[in-house]
């Protein structure tokens, strides 16, 4: 096992009302992060994700028990030690005129220079090598207001790397960035904790980019229980059931992501096969029917032939009308509209196989 | 470190000068304009007479000695401290507040300073002509006295507050409180004071350098060097500052104190102006904005020396144009500030910020 670098003791976080009556967010906490390693932070919003992330990096104090950084008393230590153990990216937008990106990541230094902040050979060596860690060499004559949300967050994680810290933690810091920069952005993070040995906190919503990439994840439930392990323990202790559990969603073990409950369900039978098949159903599913196979119960039945070389669709209801539609745009606009009802069967409660698609 | 990739080029790396080129230029124009103020005035003396005095030689007028040495340079004095205290303490206010429309009174020092000149310019010549004497036989004096006590005043109430207070933004809006307190009372003093007052007090608000003597330089000069020095000592602070106090306080600076140490030097600068020279609107809040478009830089090692620079030539140069140069006529120097620094300050921020729309900013 490689070095501890933060450790809790009998943590509990929350805060300190005007009377002194306190509120407890989440109590008993004995977390563990060590080099090398990237690990994330879930929860559902509201669950005290923030105020964890704030006690562990001093900017809130705890209720009670110790966090020790690198063998030293967190609560104690003078600001500046701390600075060169711990450094941050927020997720606040910074508003800074007229400063380059290499400016910015040499603001990083702040801790290591004297009062005069002048940076020495080693200090722009640093900055430097701090560019090049998280390849943004070629922003570093640009101003920061000239960046993309992807560039701006990899130029604030140089900063934070020029502080040469043990731990660095990051609130959600694929929040704005689309998914190939998310992807890259935990790759960049995975990579940065191996080469430089050090241990990286990052909250986050991005489920599957956290169940793929990081080493540990810490799950913390309403209620104030946290549940940490690696991602595959605990997807099959049912951690994520404890974490997320909510009306109209469920985890699905098998695929690691969450669905959702529709609602009440139509069935629908189809006829046809292939590429066609699998993508109607989807938009059948969309359209809130159930696709299946049996022919018993009254359904809707959707055929899909061959109309000179283009695909179509013909929809047809038992004992009712039939339609014939060129595109699955008019598919599911016909069934919107209501033209095509087959009577209500018993609710389903079977589950749907669809995925939530919101976060990807 | 050890895992750097080796940079072929090494000129490919931005540098982080501390532009003394551009700082000399600016020293040479400060000095340039210093010297015009004591050549300009109303009496016409020739500028080989000027040099002729200053290196302490015999001009060919004996007057012209008294003009220079008891007028001209005490004022140009005045204007380049006035100047350079005003552009620093505006610097130190938008960084901290980390608001653009900052300005050294946002702190409520200087409606302080108001208030303390009207309470004596107003309410003595309320009833009593005799004390009405006094007032003017200690001259402004007497308002450099009050407005000294008045900028204090404030300076202590802030200083509590700064200490307390969580947030810069607090401090920022219980500044503006005071201001509108002060200036509410000020206007009360108005309504119930005589036209001859109010007219004294409309002058004191003008603003001037001249009214300085060599005695009062002896207090003026020291504070404003030891603001000067404070906010020097702090650059660093202010830099820290730039992401932000979350930021700031995530690098190790101690906020509180960067906090009162910052708005000790602001106030003193901004209260000390006030007090000897009125309320100088304008150059506080364009000679930050100015110094950054010039020097395109938000480096406060940079920053503050330019804003003290360029502070002080703006405010010899806005002197020599209110004292109407062959004419017995003085304009409002506050006034003259903004007449021609604001057309010139919307130039350079529009030529700057061509292209950069509201979006993607």
């Amino acid at each position: 096992m490689s070095a501890t670098i933060l450790q809790t003791e009998a943590l509990s976080i929350g805060y300190t009302g005007r009377q002194g009556a306190s509120r407890v967010i989440a109590a008993n906490l004995h977390l563990r992060l060590h080099a090398g390693e990237v690990v994330c932070l879930l929860g559902p919003n509201g669950v005290g994700k923030s105020t964890l992330l704030r006690t562990l990096v001093r900017m809130q104090p705890p209720l009670a028990g110790r966090v020790w950084l690198d063998g030293a008393d967190l609560c104690t230590l003078p600001p500046r030690e701390l600075a060169r153990r711990l450094s941050v990216v927020l997720t606040e937008r910074i508003e800074v005129g007229q400063l380059s990106a290499y400016a910015l990541v040499a603001l990083g230094r702040h801790p290591h220079t004297d009062w005069t902040g002048r940076l020495s050979p080693r200090d722009e060596e640093v900055v430097r090598w701090a560019l090049e860690a998280v390849d943004a060499v070629s922003l570093a004559h640009r101003q920061v207001h000239e960046l993309s949300d992807g560039e701006r967050q990899r130029i604030m994680v140089a900063r934070a790397l020029a502080q040469e810290p043990l731990l660095m933690v990051l609130d959600e810091p694929t929040a704005f960035l689309d998914l190939p920069r998310r992807v890259e952005m935990m790759r960049l993070l995975r990579r940065l904790a191996r080469e430089t040995n050090r241990a990286l906190l990052l909250s986050t919503h991005d489920l599957d980019l956290a169940l793929r990439s990081a080493d540990a994840l810490w799950l913390l439930a309403p209620g104030g229980v946290l549940h940490s392990g690696a991602p595959e323990d605990l997807v099959l202790g049912g951690a994520f059931e404890a974490t997320f559990a909510s009306d109209g969603i469920a985890f699905d073990r098998r695929h690691g992501s969450f669905q959702v409950h529709p609602p009440a369900q139509r069935r629908a039978n189809l006829v046809g096969d292939g590429l066609i098949a699998l993508w109607t159903a989807r938009a059948l599913e969309r359209a809130g029917y159930t696709v299946g196979a049996d022919h018993t119960a009254p359904a809707l039945l959707v055929t899909i032939s061959d109309d000179a070389g283009r695909p179509c669709w013909e929809l047809g209801v038992p004992g009712g009308s039939s339609r014939k539609v060129g595109s699955l745009h008019a598919l599911t606009a016909l069934l919107r509209t209501g033209h095509m009802v087959v009577a209500d069967p018993a609710a389903d409660p079977k589950l749907d196989r669809m995925e939530e698609r919101g976060s990807q | 470190m050890a895992n750097a990739v080796p940079v072929s080029n090494e000129s490919a790396w931005p540098r982080l000068g501390l532009r003394p080129l551009a700082l000399l230029a600016m020293a040479g124009a400060a000095l340039g304009a210093f010297l015009l103020s004591l050549v300009f005035g109303s009496v016409r003396i020739p500028p080989d007479q000027v040099l002729t005095i200053l290196v302490g030689g015999e001009p060919l007028r004996a007057t012209w000695v008294t003009i220079i040495n008891d007028f001209r340079l005490p004022k140009a004095l005045t204007a380049t401290l006035a100047g350079a205290a005003l552009g620093v303490s505006g610097l130190q206010m938008q960084t901290l507040f980390r608001n653009p429309l900052a300005d050294p009174f946002v702190l409520g020092v200087s409606s302080g300073a108001s208030l303390g000149v009207a309470l004596v310019v107003l309410s003595v010549g309320a009833a009593n002509t005799a004390l009405l004497a006094v007032a003017g036989l200690l001259g402004n004096l007497s308002l450099v006295v009050a407005a000294c006590l008045g900028a204090g005043a404030v300076l202590i109430l802030v200083l509590v507050l700064a200490q307390r207070v969580q947030s810069s933004v607090t401090l920022l809006i219980l500044g503006l409180m005071i201001g509108y307190l002060t200036s509410a009372v000020v206007s009360l003093l108005l309504s119930f004071s005589i036209a001859e007052r109010i007219q004294a007090y409309i002058a004191w608000s003008f603003g001037s350098f001249g009214g300085v003597t060599w005695s009062q330089m002896r207090v003026l000069a020291p504070v404003v060097l030891g603001g000067l020095l404070l906010a020097f000592i702090l650059t660093k602070a202010l830099n820290a500052l730039l992401l932000g106090e979350t930021y700031a306080r995530s690098m190790g600076l101690d906020i509180r104190r960067s906090r009162i140490g910052i708005v000790t030097s602001s106030a003193v600068l901004a209260g000390t102006v006030t007090a000897f020279c009125g309320p100088i609107a304008f150059l506080g809040i364009a000679i930050p904005h100015l110094c950054r478009a010039l020097l395109r830089s938000a480096d406060h090692r940079v920053l503050l020396p330019a804003c003290a620079l360029l502070g002080a030539t703006a405010a010899l140069l806005a002197d020599l144009v209110a004292q109407a140069p062959g004419t017995s006529v003085v304009l409002p120097l506050n006034a003259i500030t903004a007449l021609i620094g604001a057309p010139v300050v919307v130039w350079i921020i529009l030529r700057r910020g061509a292209g950069r729309g509201a979006f993607g900013v």
